[in-house]
């Protein structure tokens, strides 16, 4: 009971301390947090709508039933996958350069699923009802819808990834070691977690028999490749960034980049290969169902508004290729910046809206509707892109000092005995003079 | 950033943010209806007790009578034993007047406009070309029909015996009934789409807002798992009109069809017209390569 | 009367019986009622009073809107109406049935057609399918026997292309 009740008042300590951190920062900061919470709240306000008037006001339709929410659903389940990228190396080769900032790619990966998870809800169009979806309580089809295995992989890994950091920046913030025995097997399981949450995600895409376009084998391991490039080119641009505008000095060396970034060479290349091989069969075979790779490389039957996207997303990805493989310009740090931003938005449009909407064109009975997503889709995206930065930035507030060393219990109980020490000496000090 | 002290402002500031986060959830909770609150906890129909299925649908009945002015008849009614509905088309026949299309509409309560629901889609197919359906027309408006050198097609919901959108849906709102109609528990239905995405006959639409009915039109003999009015977010499809079937007649695109193009019958039943159609007609199912076993057979005279 | 005499009519009977059944003329369908113009059943309430005119000819002092389109180079109105009984319809053997029982007549040339639509896989049904009232639809009543071909009708509206039908919900596509 005693033991209990201290790690309670342990707990509330250090929640309500971790309160104090985020509550307070630079202006950059303030002004950072603040324009995001106004996306958030914009973003808010029309999914309000859309939740009252139902989903009529966005651009989907019963032809495309599937829009930019899903799109992005997608590409945000790749990037969270990528913190597997951080963990193997850390965990499993012991390369201390990575070691040092593993946390902080988990706790990326956690507001990641976070922002996934998001972009589900709001393409649900009766979250009222979303309990139907939980094991036991509602009537969740498992094993045999592939939408009930995502959730159950997308919390577990949500799950995975706040258990396994938040437990060792407790531990370390109260300088004990931690328990690996307790820990080690949770961070194991951690690596095919992301490769099965990616795994899941393709697989509900690749069970439909009626959209061709993505009945294809080779989804699974194409949507590993490409979040293998995007998920650790995000991590380096938000790990330098963090280098730069943290108070504190934190270990994020150039080297960990570095390495991180030859990984990205080696998935970026197995990405593009298994696309040339998914446009081999297609074109080579020239069956009926070529009519989605049609519309999205060349446009069908003059409907091509796709066409520049994806020939954008083809030429930036190869560019980021070579910039990756060749080892000076990827250990440069301007062009390896820019090779990220390249594989950023190319993996975007490529496995967003270069990937869903393609399935719906043309439809099951042949017709083709050209989808865009409208000015309500795109706020409410916006918004929740900034749910997940914010989490991130709060989350960072937080690990960062504590991974420094900066914010630690024993500096806050020095701190406290000195404050004490201090107010009692003023105490006789003052009460000395008559 | 240098820390301030732990002061007692700091310690009422965590804990009133601590509490607003936390209590925000039962106060919108809180200021829902009764109503709302009996829907939201309602459970799935397939796990409803007999009781609870008639305060269900009485509940139901009463919404109607409120919300529209007519006196609704919800069924329950249940499969038939020994039934397995199969339906017929004669493609030589289709002239491709639609006249289906909106005996649906009607007979069914669908929304009429914003958002339009259709559960029949006829194509206008190319003589010569019938499997690739990526030729196909449907927004056809000509003076008379049939035009020369044309086929009509009609396609809804195949029913299949190895449906996909049973398969996908992530909630079992969906599922097949012993007599081989797949149907939707709409009260139940999460909005996903995942259906949709899954079917390859387009056989699922989505009431993508609050279904717009006129009230004269409202046609009140229904089924909870058929034409019963829906609301907004929920798929739906065609159910054979299982509120006429399971009593015996006709669905009421057959009845409307002007040519006789369409028949329907009970599989089981070797007396059947599906029957004799099946066996001495040469029937073919759409994308059959698929797998799912449709139950919408279609065949040629001339 | 005596048992030779019983015998003979009960023979007599049961044979008119037998042949029904063998012909399959008796299989009666529950049909709806022969689409008529008002006012002209019973054909005899005219014809019985009048003199049988056989000699093929157009029509001109009454039936003038009939225009015969239906092989009508092999056959006139008289070869399928019978001309002592207008009320009847001729079958080719000389029996004469009801205008309820036209399938008979049609199905005597159209045979194919009359199997399927005896299987109830061709025409038009309505009502319950098994276990109650089926009607059938007559042959007459989808194809006019004096001009079977099919007009082109009129088509009900398209659907709505997408995004369309989405007027008054404040957010309009582009």
């Amino acid at each position: 009971m005693e033991k209990f009740r201290q790690t309670l008042k342990e707990t509330w300590h250090f929640y309500s301390r971790t309160l104090t951190l985020v509550t307070q920062g630079s202006k950059i900061y303030y002004a950072w947090c603040l324009t995001l919470l106004l996306f958030i709240i914009v973003g808010f306000i029309f999914y309000l709508k859309q939740h009252e008037a139902g989903l009529i006001v966005t651009n989907m339709n019963d032809q495309v039933s599937w829009g930019l929410y899903i799109a992005n659903f997608t590409y945000l389940v790749g990037a969270a996958a990528a913190a597997v990228l951080l963990v193997i190396p850390s965990y499993v080769y012991h390369f201390k350069p990575i070691k040092e900032i593993v946390v902080l790619g988990e706790l990326f990966a956690a507001s990641s699923i976070v922002m996934a998870i998001l972009f589900v809800m709001v393409d649900l169009g009766r979250l009222d009802r979303f309990w139907h979806m939980l094991p036991f309580i509602g009537k969740m089809n498992f094993p045999q819808s592939l939408l009930a295995w995502d959730v159950l992989a997308l919390n577990g890994y949500l799950f995975l990834n706040l258990l396994i950091p938040v437990y060792l920046l407790v531990k370390f913030y109260y300088r004990k070691g931690p328990n690996w025995k307790f820990i080690l097997p949770f961070i194991l399981a951690s690596i095919p977690m992301a490769v099965a949450i990616h795994t899941v995600t393709a697989f509900l895409y690749n069970g439909l028999p009626a959209r061709p376009f993505w009945n294809a084998s080779i989804l699974a391991p194409r949507f590993l490749a490409s979040a293998f490039c995007s998920g650790p080119a995000i991590i380096i641009i938000i790990f330098q960034i963090i280098r730069k505008v943290s108070s504190y000095t934190i270990a994020i060396e150039d080297e960990a980049l570095f390495k991180i970034s030859e990984l990205i060479a080696y998935a970026m290349f197995l990405n593009l290969f298994l696309l040339s091989a998914e446009l081999f069969k297609e074109y080579y075979s020239h069956t009926v169902h070529i009519a989605s790779f049609k519309y999205l490389f060349e446009g069908l039957h003059g409907h091509n508004q796709l066409v520049p996207w994806i020939w954008t997303a083809m030429a930036m990805n190869v560019i980021a290729f070579f910039i990756f493989l060749v080892p000076s310009t990827r250990k440069r740090l301007t062009t390896l910046n820019l090779g990220c931003l390249l594989i950023i938005v190319g993996v975007w449009i490529e496995k967003g809206p270069g990937f869903v909407i393609p399935g719906f064109v043309p439809d099951p009975l042949g017709e083709i509707y050209e989808y865009i997503p409208n000015l309500l889709e795109l706020m409410v995206s916006f918004g929740i892109w900034a749910v997940g930065l914010l989490i991130f930035t709060l989350l960072m507030k937080v690990a960062i000092p504590i991974e420094t060393g900066e914010f630690s219990h024993v500096a806050y109980v020095e701190r406290a005995t000195r404050f004490e020490e201090e107010r009692e000496a003023w105490k006789i000090s003052s009460s000395g003079k008559p | 950033m240098r820390e301030k002290d732990y002061t007692r402002r700091e310690f009422m500031r965590n804990l009133s943010l601590t509490a607003l986060g936390s209590l925000s959830l039962p106060i919108f909770f809180s200021a829902c209806s009764k109503q709302e609150k009996e829907d939201f906890l309602q459970k799935h129909f397939k796990e409803m007790s007999e009781e609870e299925k008639r305060h269900v649908i009485a509940k139901l009945e009463q919404r109607y009578l409120e919300q529209y002015g007519k006196k609704f008849h919800i069924s329950t009614q249940e499969a038939v034993p020994g039934t397995l509905w199969g339906y017929g088309l004669e493609l030589s026949k289709c002239i491709g007047c639609r006249r289906c299309v909106y005996a649906c509409v009607k007979e069914n309560n669908n929304s009429r406009v914003s958002p339009q629901l259709h559960w029949i889609r006829v194509l206008r197919l190319k003589r010569g070309n019938l499997i690739n359906l990526e030729d196909s027309e449907h927004y056809y408006d000509p003076e008379m029909v049939p035009e020369k050198g044309y086929v009509y097609l009609p396609v809804q919901c195949q029913q299949c015996e190895d449906p996909p959108c049973v398969k996908v849906c992530p909630v079992h709102a969906t599922w097949k009934e012993p007599d081989g109609i797949v149907v939707v528990d709409y009260n139940w239905c999460i909005g996903c789409r995942y259906c949709i995405a899954a079917c390859p006959y387009k056989g699922r639409v989505f009431n993508w807002a609050e279904p717009n009915i006129p009230k004269e039109e409202l046609n009140p003999s229904v089924h909870y798992l058929g034409n019963r009015p829906r609301m907004k977010s929920t798929v739906d499809k065609c159910t054979f009109c299982i509120q006429r079937v399971r009593s015996g007649r006709y669905p009421a695109c057959v009845e409307a069809c002007p040519t006789g193009t369409r028949k329907f019958g009970n599989l089981l039943d070797p007396k059947s017209e599906i029957r004799y159609l099946i066996e001495n007609k040469r029937v073919f199912r759409l994308k059959e390569d698929l797998g799912t076993e449709p139950k919408f057979y279609y065949f040629f005279e001339s | 009367m005596n048992n030779k005499t019983l015998v003979i009519w009960f023979g007599f009977f049961s044979g008119i019986c037998f042949v029904s059944f063998a012909s399959g003329a008796s299989q009666e369908f529950p049909v709806s009622p022969p689409p008529i113009t008002e006012g002209m059943f019973p054909c005899s309430s005219c014809h019985a009073s009048m003199e049988v005119n056989r000699q093929k000819r157009e029509l001109k002092d009454e039936h003038s809107n009939i225009k015969l389109h239906h092989a009508e180079t092999m056959r006139w109105c008289l070869d399928c109406h019978d001309a002592r009984n207008r009320d009847k319809l001729r079958l080719y053997n000389g029996e004469l049935i009801n205008f309820t029982e036209s399938y008979r007549l049609c199905g005597e040339c159209h045979g194919n057609v009359y199997r399927d639509w005896r299987a109830g896989i061709h025409g038009k049904r309505t009502g319950y399918f098994a276990g109650g009232k089926r009607t059938y639809l007559l042959c007459a009543h989808c194809h006019d026997p004096h001009d079977p071909a099919y007009r082109p009708i009129k088509p009900e509206p398209p659907p709505l292309k997408p995004l369309e039908g989405r007027a008054g919900h404040f957010l309009k596509n582009r």
